[in-house]
């Protein structure tokens, strides 16, 4: 599996923010995009989802160009934002019901998910009713339920105290050891152990 | 195919959270029955006058409860992020379009259907023409719908989108408008409504296969 | 064939002909217009029924004409930007929408005008006019939905959406508005007879649509170099053209 960007450009209002962007990140490798506010990671990462076009340079996953791809390529991939993604009035489980036959399931069964990220006994409780921190691990969980081979997490740590960090980089190691891939964006270091690593810095 | 999983869970989601949050599946309703109680305070209570405009008015009142509630198609999963989950679905967005939209028809405007004789009564539409006045509402509201949700594909990323809205999805809304109070006034005077009905039918149909795609590519381009 | 779209559609190569192409489209507009009010006003004889108030016929339809053909280029335009993602297509789109607007501006108060000395009345509820008043709407629609929508490309995709929508329900609301109208005016005929079309007013009519066409283009041309310069503005072609 490849996931490649060549010469990627991004125009918002008018003003470039990067253009002749080349990378390659295969099985068992991250791709850890860095740069200041207003760089345009997120816009990247959007990108590498299929949600925005770039206004120029192709985006290719396994040497097809991902848009013509169309919705077979999100069932290689899965994504979390800065939004959580779930459903206050619904409860834990039926959450990841939704996201298990929205997305391409398989992976975890949603009790292991939610064991995974410490949420083991909240399946029948409403999100509402969880912390930031919560909502954020039950956003991740829909990562284990999902087969989905690249994980692109835009801002991952956001409201996580220190064991939630430390969960989550071992999720995303567990991942690449596993042979998935990763698009990441992080104010924070990362420690993605062996993992194989590009940094793409956009501030430069 | 999966693809009926996926329609069925997206719709029994949309219809799970609705009741979690049924006091809010009023308000519509509320406001048509307030809409149609101002007209005969505007124009007076005079019985022959408000059976005539009944048909227009119940109609009119139908596409502004329908307005009213269009932005709960989109706007509550744009702000939580699970839009963009629906957009990033290993499922053609179209088809989750069609769930989501199915989902709200059943919530906004099917109880639209229910209310409406109580607004013929008060208008003192002619026994006959409730009838054509359910069965029109029926065909007619699951387009308001459908072609509403462009609309809202478009504005959902937008601050004011709501007073844009209205602007955008009325003038795709007078067919129906004309077609609909048309088949009840017609039955009103004991006159076929075969045309009327064979049109509306028509328009759904059309609605039904068409829109998805537009409100699909609409969603993509406000969320990038 | 591709190259040449890309070579014409390119920004500086559009800026540059449409400079060149202006002044003599300027000069065409004038001549046709001339020829088409000399005929409007002076040659075509009065109607039989309506008298001397039937010469608002020539700019009454050639306005409603144009508001519709206008329509039309932009859900063209609004297509090619969508699936090739053409700027210049992009442009034409936004830049087409006022003046659309303008004209269906335009008929509906020559057609108001039109109908004070007929129907004595400033507004009636013909079929032409409510067509051309929702057309107005959905113009009006076009015009902020783009406003509203800060990122430029953003909004013009957007747009393309509404205009392609817009372009396939014209023909259904204006089916749907004949038929309501119909419906509604058995006996008294609203409906604006058009005075049957002696060859004499054909030219003069027809004259005055091609002039419209004609300052369509060139208004558009006009604005879309503007707006051209203005989303450019820091790329090369345009600092070598300011210095």
């Amino acid at each position: 599996m490849n996931l490649a960007g060549e010469g990627l450009e991004c125009t918002r209002d008018d003003r470039v923010l990067f253009t002749g962007l080349d990378f390659s990140v295969d099985s068992g490798g991250a791709l850890l995009v860095e740069g200041r506010n207003g760089t345009g990671k997120t816009t990247l990462l959007r990108m590498i989802c299929g949600i925005r076009r770039p206004d120029a340079g192709e985006l290719r996953y396994d040497g097809e160009c991902i848009f013509s791809l169309g919705s077979d390529y999100h069932t290689h991939m899965a994504y979390v934002g800065h939004m959580d993604g779930i459903k206050r009035e619904l409860t834990a489980e039926e959450n990841l019901r939704v996201a298990d036959a929205l997305g391409r399931p398989g992976r975890m069964s949603i009790a292991a998910a939610l064991e995974r990220v410490r949420l083991a006994g909240f399946e029948d409780v409403q999100a509402n009713k969880f912390s930031a921190g919560q909502r954020r691990r039950l956003a991740l969980a829909r990562l284990l339920v999902s087969k989905a081979e690249l994980w692109v997490l835009d801002e991952p740590f956001t409201s996580l105290d220190r064991h939630g960090v430390k969960l989550v980089e071992e999720l995303m190691a567990e991942h690449i050891a596993e042979g998935g891939m990763l698009a990441v964006t992080s104010h924070h270091d990362v420690d993605l152990g062996a993992a194989d690593v590009l940094r793409l810095d956009l501030s430069a | 195919m999966s693809w009926g999983r996926a329609f069925v869970a997206l719709a029994r989601r949309d219809l799970t959270i609705a009741f979690r949050r049924r006091s809010e599946m009023a308000n519509p309703l509320l406001f048509f029955v307030m809409v149609v109680t101002l007209f005969p305070l505007g124009v007076g209570p005079e019985p022959k006058l408000l059976a005539n405009m009944a048909p227009g008015v119940v109609w009119v009142a139908a596409l502004l409860a329908a307005l009213l509630s269009l932005d709960g198609i989109f706007r509550p999963d744009f702000e939580d992020g699970t839009l963009e989950q629906l957009v990033l679905s290993a499922h053609p967005v179209p088809l989750l379009v069609l769930a989501k939209v199915c989902a709200h028809w059943l919530i906004t405007g099917l109880p639209l259907l229910l209310v409406a004789p109580l607004l013929a009564l008060f208008l003192g539409l002619p026994e006959g023409a409730m009838g054509a006045l359910m069965a029109s509402l029926l065909l007619g509201t699951p387009v308001l719908s459908l072609v509403g949700a462009i609309g809202v594909a478009l504005t959902v990323g937008l601050r004011k989108g709501g007073m844009i809205l209205s602007l955008l999805v009325l003038p795709l809304y007078v067919p129906v408008l004309i077609f609909g109070a048309s088949a009840v006034d017609a039955a009103s005077m004991s006159l076929p409504i075969a045309a009327q009905m064979y049109i509306l039918g028509a328009f759904l149909a059309l609605a039904a296969s068409l829109t998805p795609v537009a409100t699909a590519a609409a969603l993509k381009i406000s969320l990038s | 064939m591709w190259r040449w779209v890309h070579k014409y559609g390119s920004p500086p190569v559009f800026y540059r002909i449409s400079g060149r192409l202006l002044p003599w489209l300027w000069g065409l507009f004038a001549i046709l217009l001339g020829w088409g009010l000399y005929g409007a006003l002076i040659s075509s004889p009065p109607d039989y029924q309506q008298g001397e108030s039937v010469r608002i016929v020539y700019i009454h339809v050639p306005a409603a004409w144009n508001s519709m053909f206008i329509y039309v280029a932009m859900a063209v335009s609004g297509l090619i930007a969508l699936v090739w993602r053409i700027k210049v297509a992009e442009i034409v789109l936004i830049a087409s929408a006022p003046i659309g607007a303008m004209f269906t501006f335009l008929a509906l108060v020559t057609g108001s005008l039109w109908g004070k000395p007929m129907w004595g009345a400033w507004w009636v509820w013909d079929a032409r006019l409510t067509s051309e008043l929702i057309l107005l709407f959905l113009y009006l629609g076009v015009i902020a939905l783009h406003g509203a929508i800060e990122d430029r490309r953003t909004a013009a995709r957007a747009v393309s959406i509404l205009a392609l929508v817009g372009v396939v329900n014209i023909p259904i609301i204006h089916f749907s508005v004949e038929w309501w109208n119909t419906l509604h005016q058995p006996a008294t005929i609203t409906k604006f007879e058009k005075p049957s079309m002696h060859i004499d007013m054909l030219v003069p009519l027809l004259v005055m649509a091609l002039a419209f066409k004609l300052f369509y283009v060139n208004t558009l041309l006009m604005r879309a170099r503007g707006e051209l310069l203005e989303r450019e503005r820091d790329v090369k072609w345009v600092k070598e053209l300011a210095s």
